[in-house]
């Protein structure tokens, strides 16, 4: 084995990959359970690969058969309903745990210096994550999926000049059809999700660069022993690899447990709407996307006027892109913050607010809840580099507590 | 979601106060969702609404698995004579175009129906008909204005005027009438969703199988990190190549 393993070795830098990004890449060693997301989103993402392409196995993108080609999944096909209730339960849970893994991020400060470079990868995936969750949306074909094409390809008509024109390549034609199934299919099964997965790669490989960060907020490696590793740093394999295959075990029992007793999670994983067939005759009372886009639709119908309302929406996507910059405070973590802290725990609030709220019927009773909640998500980014700059901070501890 | 159920049930409630309808007074949730409920569903399907309603994309062959019922008993009590076949989508006994003479517009496809409007709106909407001379059905429904569809049910659950008064009592008791229309609106659950009873009774297994997975790596985690939690292992580097210290544990 070992004269293969040399042999090969010396060919392909196993070992070396092996040592650099798991044996002797040392990671604090106060991770906390929200440090379990990272290698649960990436288990998730590689079952999304896994069931989609079984899915697509099956799969018909022509607006005449799609909804029955998706329904003999569900009927007719050996284990067609784990795999497609996989594929859309597991849409959910990615983005649920996405939101921890980011809401960890703005907790501890791991998108500040050095790792402003990992917190755009990061974000850009989360950016790729919807479109390829959305251009999944369309491909089932049930009324909801013809509706939500149709709404937001229309959001692309309201670029000056361009618009319209764009708006026909995106369907492939006046309405969602036949073509806008198939160059979805395309989007979401080939372009995307490569892209998806080099940023991914990317993603990683700048996580090793700099290091992980901790939920005290603190850098490892400012106190190394004489050999050069961080003194409260421990090698991500065995001890990590051992705790996420713990956390994954926990996980799959969550997984197991929505995939075969509320698939649909009452209708917010998977809509009632999508078991009517696309019918350009009947329009829904009203388009509501799912639960982990509808924050950015509430704010986009927050604003009475289109254009304002995309901008607003647009806005509210890309202000995540500054926060390495606009955060000023000399120190990371919120634990040491508790003015951050507060900061963070009401934009998570006004977030899932926003995301419920996204849900609703479009009525002018919920209209002051969705302003109130565009107004303080995005006065979190306008406040923080003043607040940050002035905000009582506690005294950090040289090493981490364990 | 709570606030809109919420408000969905003040409202159901508000409207039958409103209408004092007996209707209304039970709600789907006090029948249990079973397979027995499904089968004695399935049966009262065949016999009064197959005359209409395809359920096109569940096959004979699937509900005779999924509820386990034999070939022979589907072929007698489900299947209706004359162009059904065992390998295919349940059909209707009327084709479409006499439907559509006879009616007015085709009955719906029943397939998805279940989970596209819920079974708690379905048991509300069959024990919501009541005689309205001025259709040209005869009939009417409170939570379905102006619907083609006649209450075929009105033989066992009796005729009901708009405010509620009984015009013509039905052949059954009431909570004997209720538990068939319960099982009709099981029978139509289970069609729109066919992996749920295999679903149920595998998901334990599935869980209970992490479970032994999940204890096995808490207890090697544990193992594993006894010496960081002790201190003693926060420096020493694994040596290069060779099989780390950790490895050779029992």
């Amino acid at each position: 084995m070992s004269k293969f393993g040399d042999w090969f070795n010396a060919r392909f830098p196993a070992r070396e990959m092996m040592r650099e990004h798991l044996t002797e890449y040392y990671a604090p060693k106060n991770f906390n359970i929200l440090y379990y997301t990272g290698s649960l989103l990436l288990l998730m993402i590689v079952l999304q690969l896994i069931s989609g392409f079984l899915l697509m196995a099956h799969y018909v993108p022509t607006s005449q058969d799609a909804f029955n080609s998706v329904q003999g999944i569900m009927y007719d096909t050996k284990w067609g309903w784990l795999i497609r209730y996989m594929h859309v339960d597991g849409v959910s849970l990615i983005f649920a745990l996405l939101y921890l893994h980011m809401g960890r991020g703005l907790l501890y400060g791991s998108y500040r210096s050095p790792r402003e470079l990992l917190w755009i990868i990061g974000y850009l995936i989360y950016i790729m994550m919807m479109g390829e969750a959305f251009f999944g949306y369309v491909l089932p074909f049930g009324n909801l999926s013809y509706w939500a094409g149709q709404v937001i390809t229309s959001i692309i008509h309201a670029i000056p000049l361009i618009g319209p024109a764009l708006t026909t390549l995106a369907r492939g034609g006046p309405g969602v059809g036949t073509a806008t199934l198939e160059r979805f299919l395309a989007l979401h099964a080939v372009l995307w999700f490569l892209i998806i997965a080099a940023l991914i790669a990317l993603h990683i490989l700048a996580l090793h660069q700099v290091g992980s960060n901790n939920p005290d907020g603190i850098e490892i490696k400012d106190h190394k022993g004489p050999d050069g590793v961080p003194l409260d740093g421990i090698p991500f394999h065995p001890y990590y690899t051992v705790k996420d295959v713990f956390g994954v075990a926990v996980w799959l029992m969550v997984f197991a447990a929505i995939i075969f007793y509320a698939p649909t999670m009452h209708g917010v994983f998977l809509e009632k709407t999508t078991f009517f067939r696309a019918n350009p005759m009947v329009s829904l009372p009203d388009v509501t996307p799912p639960w982990y886009l509808a924050p950015y639709y509430a704010m986009l119908r927050a604003v009475p006027n289109k254009y304002v309302g995309i901008v607003l929406m647009a806005a509210a996507i890309v202000l995540p892109f500054f926060l390495p910059w606009l955060d000023r405070c000399r120190v990371r973590s919120s634990r040491y913050r508790p003015v951050y802290r507060i900061m963070i725990i009401v934009m998570a609030v006004t977030f899932f607010t926003l995301a419920w709220v996204g849900e609703q019927p479009p009525l002018p009773k919920y209209f002051l809840i969705e302003r109130l909640g565009a107004v303080i998500y995005i006065g979190f980014y306008v406040l923080l580099p003043i607040v940050s700059t002035f905000e009582p901070v506690r005294p950090v501890p040289e090493r981490v507590r364990s | 979601m709570i606030r809109r159920a919420l408000s969905k049930v003040a409202s159901a409630l508000v409207f039958s106060a409103a209408l004092a309808l007996p209707v209304h007074a039970e709600t789907v949730r006090s029948y249990p969702f079973t397979k027995a409920a499904a089968i004695a569903g399935a049966r009262f399907f065949a016999d009064h609404c197959s005359a209409c309603h395809a359920v096109s994309s569940l096959r004979y062959n699937r509900l005779a698995q999924d509820l386990g019922m034999s070939e022979a008993a589907i072929k007698q009590q489900i299947m209706l004579p004359g162009g059904a076949n065992y390998l295919k989508g349940m059909r209707p006994a009327m084709t479409q175009g006499q439907a559509k003479k006879w009616l007015g517009m085709p009955p719906p496809n029943l397939s998805h129906l279940g989970r596209a409007l819920g079974s708690r709106f379905l048991f509300t909407y069959l024990t919501s008909f009541y005689w309205d001379p001025e259709r040209p059905s005869g009939w009417n429904n409170h939570v379905f204005p102006n619907v083609a569809m006649p209450d075929v049910l009105a033989p066992w659950g009796g005729v009901y005027t708009k405010d509620g008064k009984l015009l013509k009592p039905g052949s059954e008791p009431r909570r004997v009438y209720l538990q068939q229309v319960a099982d009709v609106v099981a029978f139509l659950r289970y069609a729109s969703d066919p992996s749920v009873f295999e679903r149920r009774a595998l998901g334990r297994y599935v869980i209970g199988a992490f479970l032994v997975l999940a204890i096995l790596a808490y207890l090697l985690k544990k193992d594993y990190w006894r010496d960081i939690w002790s201190g003693s292992r926060t420096t020493d580097k694994p040596s290069v190549g060779t099989e780390g210290s950790r490895t050779g544990r029992g």
